[in-house]
This record gives structure tokens, sequence and C-alpha cells, in this order.
């Protein structure tokens, strides 16, 4: 992170928070934001029975994993330093490289590390609460970006 | 020569093998899709519902909503042709068709998802084709709509580890 005040990180986090929990969705899987830098992200979602995939094993279904990162990815774009006012997401690419181990918080972190007036290009990784096991999943996403418009 | 089974029957032993295959995943339950079909070709029906949103101001299905959706008919549409020769042969007993006793599902490797349009406030609906489906590995493309079949709203590719099949007859 570059040159920050806590009082300015505390700040953006509760504005991210704030715009998280208008998210009918989000509230619905009951994600946290746990901190935001400059074009960074990072959210938290806990494990439940609810969002099981395989019930043999109950691992969490890669959907909600999808949209964990989507969201973190959409975060870490809207924190970007250039400020824009609103993103979508154009494209994201999940690669799953471990089931997530059941009963456990995932969470996302999101690096928006490239933008362009229009497109903003965004890297994500998520991890249980296992992290010397490396990530559960990556992600690549492209997101539409919208500014004020420029007087 | 054989008379053709009842049209019942065929009907009945489809119907309560997919419903074996949905039922006991909660994910499906919780995102609230059912799957129509059309002999073995299925639809899948994601049903509206506000919890569903990501923006409201638009408003908007979640970007993460589409993706669950189109994930879920792949991988239900790859264990149901798993399924179906199986089950059309006598080789699985459609009756009672649990999870435990179905084959483990596949696995997803990766997927990945283009954004088309935002997923209007209604239900939306999701096709998958099958590209390759191989012993070991599959690759499939979805595509899902809403109010035109020609106007997509999303489409996405993924690829697929395939369980470890064990003999029926065995």
């Amino acid at each position: 992170m570059t040159d920050d005040t806590s009082e300015a990180a505390a700040k953006r986090i509760r504005a991210a928070h704030q715009f998280i929990s208008a998210l009918p969705h989000c509230r619905a899987l009951s994600m946290t934001v746990e901190s935001v830098g400059e074009g960074e992200a990072a959210i938290s979602m806990p494990w439940a029975a609810d969002l099981v995939g395989d019930p043999l094993t109950g691992v969490i279904h890669g959907g909600a994993v999808s949209a964990l990162m989507d969201t973190t990815g959409g975060a870490a774009v809207l924190s970007h330093p250039t400020a824009p006012i609103a993103t979508a997401t154009m494209d994201l690419r999940i690669d799953y490289m471990r089931a997530a181990t059941p009963h456990q918080t995932i969470t996302a972190r999101a690096v928006c590390h490239h933008v362009t007036r229009s497109v903003a290009f965004v890297r994500a990784e998520a991890f249980d609460e296992d992290t010397d096991k490396g990530p559960v999943a990556v992600a690549n996403g492209a997101f539409t970006l919208e500014r004020a418009r420029a007087k | 020569m054989k008379t053709p089974e009842p049209v019942q029957v065929v009907k009945q032993r489809r119907d309560s093998a997919l419903r074996g295959l949905i039922d006991g995943v909660p994910y499906i339950k919780f995102l609230n899709i059912t799957f129509d079909r059309r002999g073995d070709e299925l639809t899948g029906v994601l049903h509206y519902d506000p919890k569903l949103i990501g923006n409201p101001a638009l408003p908007a299905l979640h970007g993460g909503v589409t993706a669950a959706f189109l994930e879920v008919t792949a991988i239900v549409t790859l264990s149901w042709s798993m399924l179906w020769d199986d089950l059309e042969a006598g080789r699985l007993e459609p009756e009672g068709l649990t999870h435990d006793a179905l084959p483990r599902l596949p696995k997803t490797i990766d997927f990945s998802v283009d954004y088309l349009r935002a997923g209007l406030p209604r239900d939306a609906y999701a096709r998958a084709r099958l590209n390759r489906s191989g012993r070991r590995y599959a690759s499939v493309h979805v595509e899902g709509w809403q109010d035109n079949r020609e106007r997509l709203f999303a489409q996405a590719t993924g690829h697929f580890l395939m369980p470890q099949r064990t003999d029926p007859d065995g």
C-alpha cells in the first residue's frame, strides 16, 4: 500500500462496507469488507450450509466463490485512486486450484493492477483459513470503468 | 418385437433421475435453479429473487449469480449426460437415486464468463453444450439469456475434471 493515514484507510473501509451492504446478494452471502487500499480490496465470506455444492463433502460451490471474487474485483476497481464512479464485470476467469475446506471462511484479495480510460484489469486470489495450502482459486478479470464526466 | 415402454414410465424414470441429481445440492436450492427437460436436453431456469441483485441502482443481477447459474447449468448438464446411457440401458435404478448412489459430480477446473449485458431483474435461462466430454476432462460452453434466446446476457466456457467411474455392473 502507498502512503496512507490510518484515518483515510478506516474511511475507505467504511465506504466500501456501506457499498457492499447495499448489494442484496452480498448481504445474502454475508460478505464482509476486511480491508481496502488504493486499487485493492479484501472481502471475506463465511462458510454456510446453503452454499454447499457437493453434499457428500460439504465443500462450498464454485459459484459462491465466483460471487466473492466478482465482488472483491469490483471493490478493487472502485477504490482505484483515479476514482471511477461505476464499474461492471466484462469478463472473469476463475481457476479452481483446490476444494475449500468445509466450515472455513473464504477471503478474496483483489488488485486492480491497470486501468485505462474505460477498462480496469483485475487479479484476485481466494484463500480459506489454511493459508499455507495456497489459494483455493485465482481469478483474472476485465471490468468496465465509468468516470465522472470531465468539464 | 419388443413393445415400446409406456410414455409415463420413460418420463418418470428420467425425471426422478434428474431430481436425484439436483435435489441434494444446497447451493442449487439457495439460488432457486430448476431444470426443464425435453428428452435429454436440459434448460436451466434461474428463478428471480431480490436477493440475486448485485447492483440495486440499475437493478441488475449480481455478476457472481450469473457465473454461478452458468456453472451449475454446465455441471448438471455434464452429469446428466454421464448418467443418461446407464439410465436408459437400465443399469441405474432411478427410484431413490440420491447423492450417495450417484457418481460424484464433475469438478470445475476453470470457468471463464463473458458478460454481454446486464442481467435484468427477472428469470434467466441457460443451456450448455458439451464441446468435449472425455473420460477424464470435459470442455463445456454455456449460454444464458432472458427475454430473447438470440440476445445472450452472458456466456461461459469451462473445463471440468470428470469423476472416476465405477463399473455399474461390478
